[in-house]
């Protein structure tokens, strides 16, 4: 036994009271107790390399969550019993979190299980609890929505069955795609995808200006939730990058592996964040920051400053990121006015956006707003106010890959649609965008598999062949309450009689 | 009539929501019931994973145990994720005053050498099958296909990587914070032939692919016999070789057993009274591995409390199964 | 082209101190205010020194305390008992 008489420093220490306790194994061989680890062909020569995002030993873990607990479910206790949901800007910002119980929530759940798995398959000691802290934390924000939101399911629709909707609803197939397009794929990929593409690069679009606006339209519960898990991503970014530059250094064939798998996330979660997108300058009453001044910031300031950094490792920005950058002075438009026209089969509502809204608009994309959207609007206001709220009775076109309905437009081209297809062992797919296609072309015998909600409506598995039956039995969404234009909803009505306001009559419902 | 107004609009128009409602009732839910039933996906998965090509993703079919419903396996304690955290929190706040004080008066140091030596070779490399259990555990959870079964195994993997942590500071204290103790007791570990065979049986586990044979094998067979001779049987033994300091070190081990008796004992029960099907298969699994827990657990228990103590725990852990219709070797009544 | 390392935390007032503590360290950082919360940016480094907060809290302060309140961040994160570093190198 080596004798040592010097201290540890608390680097040495950590790794004593995590990965010192694996061993090398003799009575199993290791490629049977971690036989996932090397199909994706990364190599991985010396997992001691490995450094420790952040120094967190189980008692400091329990204390310091355990504290954060109790003041976030302090906070929802008081939100409770003050009835917070009346000291809300407007009704309309509800259906935000609508979105986000059905569309964000199950992710955080996919999270928990994607981790957990991850968290096994790793030879590397080191990298195995980190995604296991990782695992508990994103439980935690699963379990936190189901009770931020618990209250607003009292008193508004559409929050009411969210993990059903999740597995079933046109829309909600583009989160759930993606997360299960990430837990499918191996583990070396789904870090990449979760910890790096997403939590590192995207999620900040997501939980840093819309919580702050959440708290601008005076949802107390939401910011709190949010931003509590938010202290938990500080850890599960830096674990994202810490797992990027491991893989890079250990080996240069890692390199094009690793660049494939970016370019791929960045699109993909580039495609989930439009609906964020429309979230944040649509569905916030008080706006705090526009969908294209927050891509600014976190992606193209924040990002650009990442990518310069992995430039040592001979790792470029993501391929289409010139396409994701052009199309911030469009995407929440085309994404709202799409779902203005298919709320009939979502679970929450749509709206013209107000006069002074619109104003704030045309301020923030001086470029676009009034050239291509306004006019829009005006015209979809006008057929409204005769009586001809108007829906659109086709079902979409869906990306074979995004799931997005295809209603982008091309890079530098706003009025020209962008489509591209592809026929492969005798079948046609459809994709939004080139970007789409190239992942689709590298992984055919995988996206081919998509469970394409029109597609399965059309081929008789959702329980009936009109909307009508599908949106009902199908998808749970109750009609009438959960779905349909805004004004006139229940949860309108309902907002009016808080506010003290004489509900809406038929004149209103219309306009 | 204003006031009327403001009483109608606070009245809820729904309790809780539609799938806890489903099966409680609309009436307001627990934290725990909102937090924990049917969260997870259920259907209409996109892509086969890569990993294992012949189910989908949350497949039932990753364990030979068949549910009408795996929420019926639920959580006695009625952890969420934060009343687990907060629970916890206590239970390490009790553990840092007691391995303060053990610290700051030396109390392990002063120990005769030869006492420190049993610790290091006896106690402190059960920190490595600690490391098995928090990897087992955390397979489950990304295996099961319930939130409510999932979530108790990403606890228990959190608690055994804790119970790793605790013991290795044990040797930490010993060697003064210089990773000399650990080395030494990992030594006996891998070379010791006292451990081999539970080092074998716990490289064995980590082969086991049906997530629920793992959670038999690993938190009821080893951790029923292990946790009562380790934590009760050689801790008596150990206070009967001057040592009863480390028995404050080891409160924590025994609290959380004792904890964590209540939701294995409700889960076995659960899938043991789903059908005759469960049973048979239970009881495969029970044969197979019971008996290599107790060889495993033998040299351990010969070199300090003795195989009577063993025997005693063992005869614990068949009482328990067979209230719920399961057979074990080594009942002594 | 500019490299910007961030830190955001919750506005409440353990945050108080740390951007105190943040701004007097980092002398060349920008610090902004947005509902529920602040951001301070900097190019290429941000550090956080446990010396300065102990100073203005008056009591011995954690680094890893400091995650209850951090919302994100940016950078290169370097870790240790004395300060946490963010930085583009
Ligand atoms: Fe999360
Ligand atoms: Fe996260
Ligand atoms: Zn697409």
């Amino acid at each position: 036994m080596a004798v040592k008489n010097k201290k540890l420093n608390l680097k040495d220490k950590y790794q004593y009271l995590t990965r010192d306790m694996a061993w090398e194994p003799t009575y199993q061989k290791m490629e049977d107790i971690y036989p996932d680890e090397r199909f994706e062909g990364i190599k991985i020569v010396d997992w001691s390399q490995w450094e420790d995002p952040f120094r967190l030993t189980m008692d400091a873990y329990w204390k310091y969550q355990a504290e954060k607990e109790k003041k976030l479910y302090a906070i929802f206790d008081a939100f409770a019993q003050n009835n917070g949901h009346q000291n809300i800007s407007d009704a309309r910002y509800v259906n935000a979190l609508k979105l986000f119980l059905s569309g964000v929530s199950p992710l955080e759940h996919a999270a928990f299980q994607g981790y957990s798995k991850v968290g096994r398959q790793f030879s590397g000691a080191g990298a195995r609890v980190a995604c296991q802290m990782q695992a508990i934390d994103e439980l935690r924000h699963s379990q936190t929505q189901q009770h931020a939101m618990s209250h607003y399911n009292k008193h508004f629709n559409g929050l009411h069955d969210a993990p059903h909707m999740h597995d079933r609803v046109w829309f909600l197939s583009v989160p759930k795609s993606f997360f299960d397009d990430a837990r499918s794929a191996g583990p070396f990929e789904f870090l990449t995808a979760i910890s790096f593409s997403f939590e590192y690069v995207l999620t900040n679009l997501l939980f840093v200006p819309f919580m702050s606006g959440a708290a601008y339209n005076g949802d107390m519960a939401t910011v709190t939730f949010g931003f509590s898990a938010q202290s938990d991503e500080a850890r599960h970014m830096t674990l994202g990058l810490e797992v990027i530059k491991f893989i890079l250094e250990q080996h240069e064939d890692n390199v094009p592996i690793v660049q494939r798998w970016i370019d791929k996330w960045f699109w993909r979660g580039f495609r989930l964040l439009s609906l964020v997108s429309m979230m944040m300058d649509y569905m916030l009453p008080n706006k705090v920051m526009s969908w294209s001044e927050a891509w600014e910031v976190y992606y193209e300031q924040n990002g650009g400053a990442l990518f310069k950094d992995l430039e040592r490792y001979g790792i470029r920005p993501p391929k289409y990121q010139d396409v994701a950058n052009d199309a911030k002075h469009h995407l929440s438009h085309q994404l709202w006015t799409t779902f203005y026209q298919y709320s009939q089969a979502t679970n929450f509502h749509t709206w013209i956006p107000e006069k002074e809204e619109m104003d704030w608009m045309s301020e923030k994309y001086p470029e676009t707003f009034d050239k291509y959207y306004r006019p829009r609007y005006e015209y979809l206001a006008k057929e409204a106010a005769a009586g001809r709220r108007f829906y659109n009775n086709t079902l979409p076109q869906l990306c074979q890959v995004c799931q997005v309905p295809t209603l982008f437009t091309e890079m530098g081209a706003p009025t020209k649609l962008s489509h591209r297809q592809l026929v492969h062992e005798g079948e046609r797919y459809h994709f939004c965008s080139e970007a789409c296609c190239d992942i689709f072309k590298h992984e055919p015998e995988k996206y081919v598999q998509a469970w394409l909600p029109v597609h399965q409506i059309y081929q008789g598995n959702c329980e009936g062949a009109d909307v009508e039956t599908v949106v009902q039995k199908y998808y749970h969404i109750n009609i009438g309450e959960d779905n349909f234009e805004y004004l006139g909803s229940p949860d309108h009505k309902h907002w009016m009689s808080i506010k003290g306001e004489k509900p809406a009559d038929e004149n209103q419902d219309a306009a | 009539m204003s006031i009327e107004i403001k009483t109608t609009s606070v009245e809820p128009i729904r309790h809780t929501y539609s799938h806890t409602a489903r099966r409680f009732g609309d009436k307001p839910a627990t934290r725990y019931q909102e937090a924990s039933y049917d969260l997870e996906a259920k259907t209409n998965f996109h892509y086969r994973p890569q990993w294992d090509a012949n189910y989908e993703l949350n497949d039932e079919r990753r364990t030979a145990i068949r549910m009408e419903d795996w929420y019926a396996v639920s959580d006695p304690r009625q952890f969420y994720y934060g009343a687990y955290v907060g629970n916890r929190a206590k239970m390490q706040e009790q553990a840092e005053t007691s391995y303060g004080f053990c610290d700051k008066r030396n109390l392990l140091t002063r120990l005769p050498e030869e006492t420190q030596k049993l610790l290091l070779r006896l106690m402190v490399p059960l920190r490595h099958v600690e490391l098995g259990a928090n990897m087992n555990n955390s397979k489950i959870a990304g295996d099961a296909t319930a939130t409510t079964v999932a979530q108790m195994h990403i606890y228990q993997a959190m608690d055994r990587l804790g119970i790793g942590q605790y013991l290795s500071r044990i040797a930490l204290m010993l060697d003064g914070s210089t990773g000399a103790a650990l080395d030494e007791s990992k030594g006996y570990w891998m070379g010791d032939q006292l451990w081999q065979p539970m080092r074998k049986l716990v490289e064995d586990s980590l082969v086991v692919q049906d997530w629920f044979e793992l959670t038999l094998l690993q938190n009821v067979l080893i951790d029923g016999m292990m946790f009562p001779l380790v934590y009760h049987k050689m801790d008596e033994w150990l206070e009967s070789q001057g040592a009863e300091d480390v028995s404050m070190l080891t409160e924590f081990m025994r609290d959380w057993y004792k904890d964590t008796l209540r939701w294995t004992n409700a889960m076995m029960k659960a899938v043991a009274g789903e059908s005759e099907a469960n049973v048979a298969q239970l009881q495969q699994w029970i044969d197979h591995w019971e008996p290599q827990v107790y060889n495993a657990l033998k040299p351990l228990a010969e070199a300090s409390v003795g195989v009577e103590a063993l025997d005693e725990a063992r005869a614990e852990l068949s009482t328990r199964l067979k209230k719920v219709g399961l057979q074990s070797q080594g009942v002594s009544a | 082209m500019s490299q910007l390392v961030f830190i955001v935390f919750q506005d409440n007032d353990n945050a108080r101190y740390l951007a105190e503590a943040v701004m007097e360290d980092n002398p060349h950082a920008e610090l902004q205010h947005q509902p529920a919360m602040i951001r301070i940016q900097a190019e290429k480094r941000l550090v956080i020194n446990r010396e300065t907060m102990e100073e203005k809290l008056g009591r011995d302060w954690d680094v890893q305390e400091m995650l209850i309140d951090v919302i994100s961040i940016g950078g290169n994160v370097d870790e240790d008992d004395d300060h946490f570093i963010l930085e583009w190198k």
